[in-house]
């Protein structure tokens, strides 16, 4: 069954909250900063607004629910996405089919998280109960640890290197030197790359991000709604979503986007040679290299050979991850799965706050998140037209 | 690549603090440690569908059957990943990195993230095993396929292990031949011995290579005055003082034996416990060569009471219990408490009971075993062995048959 066209449905007002290492305030303040960033880019008020969606991890005993009495608003519609990487994507899936349903007429898509010295550790140490019985005693390197075997057993697999991961986050930091509130400003060398301090081999330094605090925001609406705010808009064409996809591979080498790529395509009307940039969920860039895959951009195992043969900045052949990417921006928890929303947002409406890819018309979007036990369970992505 | 023996202490240097990896385990995941205490190697398995498992779950993951059983299942795997930590979150992991660890797949199904042995790279069969971690928490480790010699000096299996190599033991009662047995083996073994004899100036059968020190456990001042001689020097204490007497209640008419009995094996143990443990607990880091194990020999009784040795059974049973207190209060240091079970002894005292009869020299070379194994519950001899699984087929079965005169 074919499934049902997003007509009209609409993504604006992209906000960021720029971020911080540390943070002595709670998640709250960084969300509702954002609501309220992306409300005044609308001009719009609280109470204008009858859809509310948020993504955190550090919200303590709230959810969205706490929010709205927090905030002051009173939505007819609520959601909150407990999916890390991968809740920007679900976040838009679930507004837009409210907003095109008429079960709302605005919804504001938000993610936030707070950082202390501490919440890092503490989060590692509750994150899911396989990770607790089954991954944190083992080391406890966390994420790192643990993308650390994926990287390794991809290495293994697909005759990758360490400069061809390299490549990936080199080109980010080259972006992100345009982007005024990455945290990482100073350009990356390969040599630098290669002799960055081991983490969790063969993961080091520059192939982690750096947990910080911050927020992120878009509203979601008609295009009539948007033209009667005289508001630039991204349109939303497709999305896929999947979670805990190949259950039977022994580790994991691809995605859920290798289950729906052909259907994101497919619904959008559009193959992977119209897409003008990709913004890909890179929380490591071993994750990365299977987006470029898994999304069709290249074969399964040609991920090395890919970056080797493209130029993945702004200005380059294949525009990924134009802001910089959590790896130069930082990762401010949950809101990590909406800043390629934002980005793109920003893109496909001459919003850009840093370098711009030229003629933009079309890009995908794609999340990732949660590391229940060892592999993402979560995966989606969007494709995005001007 | 075989660990040297410790060097003297700098006495000036400030004494390592026992750190614990992780805790925190779902009720389900404590199934692993259940299966590492006793040394087996178990995971869950579907009742409905005979799928195997991990990480442990509610219900079957493959058809959704709350049936789940924990069953011995075949081990060998292969390790497609491995990672060393360089930088971890828990201060515990934070001292013994670099750590590492991989992804193995079993032959009997799921992708484990394991522990690795040093002599375990990416690409190689190995064999899992369940050990418990300084924590007492059930973890899998990932060993060579072909058992190396080497294999206890690794790093991952040092931290999980007791090893009485190069490391100084108390025996706490060397006048009966278990107690000598234990001593030898332990000597064997490569352990420094010290061995308790309560009122030195009655004869008793030396143990070559053992010092002897005055030790009574029924006297609280001659514990005390032995912990605070070698108190600090002993890395593993065996708790051999045992009282062996037949009888339950009637036929004795008094509580004179039975007395006796808690005396010397409840609490002798508790003496003991009070003078030697707090050292233990605050040494578990200390050097190359840690304080480590609490070592009970116990009889099988204590899980199961034989009415002909009712007195007896009573007192193991209490003892058991106390290691049960003895093991959550060593658990901040690391120290891993190991009850030895025990049938009936080929001794005097077992003269009219029919074989088989345990050994002293099996109990030693048991408590060997379990140290450089990790476990905490070993079963020594038929009798305790039969016993122990029957007890674990079902303990109120068992009960009924241990009226029947079994055993």
């Amino acid at each position: 069954m074919r499934r049902h066209p997003y007509n009209r449905i609409v993504l604006a007002a992209p906000t960021t909250i720029p971020y911080e290492r540390y943070s002595i305030h709670g998640a709250h303040r960084w969300i509702g900063l954002a609501l309220g960033e992306s409300l005044r880019a609308a001009g719009l008020r609280p109470k204008d607004i009858d859809g509310f969606c948020c993504s955190s991890f550090s919200l303590g005993l709230d959810t969205s629910v706490g929010l709205t009495q927090h905030f002051g608003i009173s939505p007819r519609w609520l959601d909150h996405i407990p999916m890390g990487g991968a809740s920007g994507i679900v976040a838009l899936r679930r507004a837009a089919r409210a907003v095109q349903a008429g079960d709302a007429d605005i919804v504001a898509c938000v993610a936030g998280d707070t950082n202390h010295p501490d919440s890092f550790r503490q989060q590692l140490t509750a994150f899911s109960r396989f990770s607790a019985d089954a991954v944190y005693p083992y080391g406890a390197g966390g994420p790192n640890g643990s993308f650390a075997l994926l990287t390794d057993a991809y290495m293994r697999t697909y005759s990758a290197t360490r400069e061809d991961f390299g490549r990936i986050c080199i080109a980010q930091r080259a972006n992100a030197l345009a982007t005024p509130h990455a945290l990482m400003k100073r350009p990356l060398t390969m040599e630098q790359y290669l002799a960055a301090r081991p983490i969790a081999d063969p993961i080091a330094l520059f192939d982690c991000v750096m947990p910080c605090a911050g927020a992120e925001a878009f509203l979601v609406m008609r295009d009539d709604t948007a033209a009667s705010l005289g508001l630039p808009a991204a349109r939303l064409l497709s999305t896929i979503e999947r979670h805990n996809a190949f259950p039977e591979d022994p580790i994991q080498l691809r995605g859920g986007w290798a289950m729906d790529a052909p259907e994101l395509y497919a619904m959008a009307g559009i193959g992977p040679d119209a897409v003008d940039f990709l913004e890909t969920y890179d929380d490591y860039p071993v994750i990365v290299m299977m987006q470029f895959e898994d999304l069709g951009f290249c074969g399964k195992g040609e991920g090395p050979d890919f970056v080797r043969s493209h130029d993945l900045t702004v200005s380059g052949d294949f525009p990924q991850n134009t802001s910089g990417g959590q790896l130069s921006v930082g990762q401010a928890g949950a809101a990590g799965g909406h800043l390629g929303l934002v980005e793109a947002i920003r893109q496909l409406t001459g919003q850009t706050l840093g370098g711009r890819v030229p003629n933009a018309r079309i890009g995908i979007v794609s999340g990732f998140g949660m590391i229940n036990y060892d592999r993402g369970l979560c995966s989606g992505a969007a494709v995005l037209a001007a | 690549m075989s660990i040297p023996p410790p060097t003297r202490k700098n006495p000036l240097a400030r004494t390592r603090q026992p750190l614990l990896p992780p805790v925190p385990r779902s009720r389900a995941a404590l199934g692993l440690g259940a299966a590492a205490s006793w040394g087996r190697f178990a995971l869950q398995v579907c009742a409905s569908c005979e799928h195997v498992q991990y990480p442990p779950r509610e219900v079957c993951g493959a058809c959704l059957s709350g049936a789940l059983v924990w069953r011995d299942v075949p081990s060998g795997g292969t390790v497609i990943a491995a990672t060393n930590v360089r930088i971890s979150a828990d201060p515990y992991f934070r001292e013994r990195t670099p750590w590492r660890i991989g992804t193995v797949t079993m032959d009997a199904g799921p992708a484990v993230i394991a522990h690795l042995h040093d002599g375990v790279a990416a690409g190689d069969r190995a064999r899992l095993v369940l050990r418990l971690d300084k924590a007492g928490q059930g973890v899998m480790l990932a060993l060579p396929e072909d058992g190396r010699g080497d294999e206890r000096d690794g790093k991952a299996m040092r931290e999980m292990t007791a090893d009485p190599r190069d490391r100084r033991v108390l025996v706490s009662d060397g006048r009966n031949p278990v107690g000598q047995a234990v001593a030898r083996a332990l000597i064997e073994a490569g352990a420094r011995v010290v061995v308790g004899i309560a009122d030195l100036w009655r004869p008793f059968t030396p143990v070559a290579g053992a010092e002897v020190f005055e030790l009574d456990v029924t006297d609280t001042d001659s514990v005390r005055r032995a912990a605070a001689e070698f108190g600090g020097r002993i890395e593993i204490v065996v708790n051999t003082a045992m009282h062996i007497r037949p009888g339950g209640i009637i036929g004795r008419g008094d509580v004179i034996t039975a007395r006796d009995e808690m005396e010397i094996t409840y609490f002798g143990f508790m003496r003991l416990a009070q003078a030697f443990g707090p050292a233990l607990r605050f040494r578990g880091a200390d050097g190359t060569h840690p304080a480590c194990a609490w070592v009970n020999v116990l009889s099988v009784f204590g899980l199961a009471g034989s009415p002909a040795w009712g007195g007896l059974s009573a007192a193991h049973a209490a003892a058991l219990s106390l290691a049960q207190t003895l093991r959550a209060e060593l658990r901040p240091g690391g120290i891993r408490v190991v009850n030895a079970l025990v049938g009936p002894l080929d001794d005097e005292w077992h003269q009219s009971v029919p074989p088989p009869k345990v050994a002293p020299a099996a109990i030693g070379a048991a408590v060997v075993r379990a140290l450089r194994e990790g476990v905490e519950q070993v079963a020594v001899g038929d009798v305790a062995q039969d016993i122990v699984a029957r007890w674990r087929d079902d303990p109120e079965v068992l009960a009924r048959e241990m009226m029947e005169g079994m055993a």
